[in-house]
């Protein structure tokens, strides 16, 4: 019961952030890169399918550590690290984004969620520390 | 044992001895032992220590294939199991039943009786031999799984204005265009420095004989190329029946269609005929295994701790919110990296960085329901599978109950790759709904006949946090062989732990690895 109810909230909650949602009509990328460019997009298409819509993580057999109001992410450094070359079951996801994208997903998580960092990661930062 | 063996045996012996492992593998390989998952051999575990124990964690198929085989060689099994059922990632969802993900989102299976999804794995390929010796010796029964089938479907938003091809005129024109040009470039003399002209002739009949081609060497429509490609209109019986061959395929536009990307597809080891699969659903295999290990398994049982000492090992876990502890002499944990990377494990610290190193793939499966099969009725596709380069990747006809009058279950989307990501991130209802608006683009019908669906996104399962464990081959380099040893008293099987990710037969020939070597210590361990 309290999990089917759970479930209407995040159904309810995603229809709001895909409708500001653009790639191809469906809404999906086209080829073997993320094409979502603003925080927000790439948050809601790919963080949210592990950390969830509120970025509030889960529970099952192990978890998905929540990422709002997670005092982790004042070090900028730690989660360009994670996006882009992950860690134990996270993926690297450099593979799929540009500098530029993986700034924008930091900095869109870093300033929402309940968490108020407001220095910015750069694509230039992001160059350093993914190593591509 | 003949002597054609005997002596390729003493050779790989002299190899190896004189070469090295290394040398001894790429023989092995070169001689076409190597190059597939081996025969399951007997496993000799004998001379068990009288009460002696193992815990096994996970009752996926790696950790039941442990219980089975240890308890019969006389160890005292238990298995701890998160779920409430057997089985893990061998798993099937039918009509009634019910799953719930990560982010609470609950699904009603609406299938029909009798129709099903694979989540997991879905096919066995005849050479998975330790997948195909259990199905023998436990009486699953099985069916053809059909991997191609030449009137399915080939299909580019980019090309032929996004109208689906039939694979049957990709290939036979893709081919039959391959071996023109290269007859071509014999006729031109290009290939004189290269073959002798006896090889250039042999070449030349051999072209022909593969692609089709007129005794000129060209490909063109005809009889003999509609035998490959098809008819325009097939020949029949009586005054109707003449036959009308049929139009190729414009060379340019085929090649640029992308579309001979999908026609190779069936040659991979893995996906040549023969290729099977339980029939009712995969989980049969983990219910035949359940059988035989049920009573050892403690259900709904998170692992939170491993620890070991020299005596044993004590595994700490959550049983319906009550704190319990597991001892054992020994453990073989089947728990998926993803998970086993967040709980506290006493091993070496080698192990432990290699199974804090193996991210898990993304992948989303949807099994949507038609109130007819119409990819039968209307267009003859009997089972198979039809690719596109939509996010949706593959459409897959049942390979069962053909012409059945009820409804039936396409997998209608196999997402990998960033489109995983996206559709995982969706509401199931959402990501149900996306693959029926791709696939309208291949079969119309899907607008008047859809029915109902469910979707898995491998992220959001609560027992694996992912599909398989994503090895790199640096990763491997690194850290594969850490991962494997027997550290303590611990050692961890699973196809994570194999050469074979994703695939039961990983999985299976990882347990027995696993198993003989464990045991192989624990009968030199003094008790």
């Amino acid at each position: 019961m309290k999990s089917s109810i759970k479930a209407l909230v995040v159904t309810g909650l995603f229809s709001l952030s895909a409708a500001a949602m653009a790639t191809d009509d469906a809404g999906f990328s086209l080829g073997n890169k993320f094409e979502e460019a603003s925080g927000d997009e790439l948050y809601h298409a790919i963080c949210q399918g592990c950390h969830m819509s509120e970025a509030q993580g889960a529970q099952g057999a192990g978890r998905y550590p929540a990422l709002a109001n997670n005092p982790k992410l004042s070090a900028g450094a730690y989660v360009t690290f994670m996006v882009s070359n992950g860690m134990g079951g996270m993926p690297a996801l450099k593979q799929y984004l540009s500098d530029e994208q993986i700034a924008e997903v930091v900095n869109y998580t870093r300033s929402h969620f309940g968490n108020n960092f407001t220095d910015k990661v750069s694509a230039d930062d992001v160059k350093i520390i993914a190593k591509r | 044992m003949t002597n054609h063996s005997m002596s390729r045996r003493a050779l790989l012996g002299w190899i190896g001895k004189t070469a090295g492992a290394g040398a001894m593998y790429q023989a092995m390989t070169s001689l076409g032992f190597a190059a597939e998952s081996s025969h399951p051999g007997s496993l000799n575990l004998d001379g068990v220590k009288k009460g002696a124990t193992v815990l096994v964690l996970g009752a996926g198929v790696a950790g039941m294939t442990s219980a089975y085989e240890l308890r019969k060689a006389g160890y005292k099994v238990k298995i701890l199991e998160f779920n409430s059922r057997a089985g893990g990632r061998c798993w099937t969802l039918r009509g009634g039943d019910s799953y719930t993900e990560l982010g609470g989102a609950t699904q009603q299976c609406q299938f029909a009786e009798g129709n099903y999804i694979n989540p997991g794995p879905w096919r066995v390929p005849y050479h998975h031999h330790h997948v195909m010796s259990y199905i023998n010796e436990f009486n699953i029964a099985i069916e053809p799984f059909i991997q191609v089938n030449y009137n399915a479907l080939v299909h580019s938003t980019k090309a032929f204005g996004g109208k689906p091809q039939r694979y049957r005129t990709v290939q036979a024109d893709y081919q039959g265009y391959a071996a023109e040009l290269l007859a071509k470039t014999i006729n031109q003399n290009a290939l004189d420095d290269s073959l002798s002209l006896e090889d250039r002739e042999k070449l030349f009949e051999s072209l022909r004989h593969w692609g089709a081609l007129n005794e000129k060497g060209k490909y063109q429509k005809s009889h003999e190329t509609s035998l490959r490609r098809g008819f325009a209109i097939p020949p029949g019986g009586g005054l109707s029946g003449k036959g009308e061959p049929s139009d190729l395929i414009d060379q340019s536009a085929l090649l640029q269609s992308d579309l001979w990307k999908f026609i190779v597809n069936g040659q991979d080891i893995e996906f040549q005929s023969s290729i099977f699969q339980p029939v009712g659903g995969m989980d049969n295999i983990a219910k035949a295994f359940e059988k035989r290990v049920g009573d050892l398994i403690e259900y709904n049982a998170r692992v939170t701790k491993i620890d070991q000492n020299d005596t044993g090992v004590t595994v700490d876990y959550e049983h319906q919110g009550v704190a319990k502890t597991a001892k054992a002499d020994w453990c073989v944990c089947t728990i998926p990296l993803s998970i086993l990377s967040q709980i506290p494990v006493k091993a070496s610290s080698a192990m432990q960085t290699a199974i804090r190193s193996v991210p898990y793939a993304s992948s989303v499966k949807v099994g949507l329901e038609f109130n007819r099969r119409f990819w039968e009725q209307d267009e003859a596709i009997f089972g198979g599978v039809s690719y596109t380069d939509l996010p949706i990747t593959n459409i897959s006809y049942p390979s069962t109950k053909y012409y059945d009058k009820g409804k039936g279950v396409l997998l209608g989307a196999y997402v990998w790759g960033p489109n995983a990501f996206e559709f995982t991130s969706l509401a199931p209802e959402e990501r149900v709904k996306k693959a029926v608006e791709y696939g309208k683009q291949i079969h119309p019908q899907y607008t008047e006949e859809f029915n109902n669906g469910i979707a898995v996104g491998w992220h959001r399962v609560p027992w694996t946090q992912g599909c398989f464990g994503a090895w790199t081959e640096e990763k491997r380099e690194q850290h594969y062989d850490n991962l494997c040893q027997v550290d303590g008293r611990l050692v961890l099987a699973g196809e994570h732990a194999s050469h074979l990710p994703a695939w039961q037969e990983g999985a299976i020939s990882s347990a027995h690895d696993a198993i003989k070597r464990l045991h192989k210590k624990a009968v030199a361990t003094a008790a």
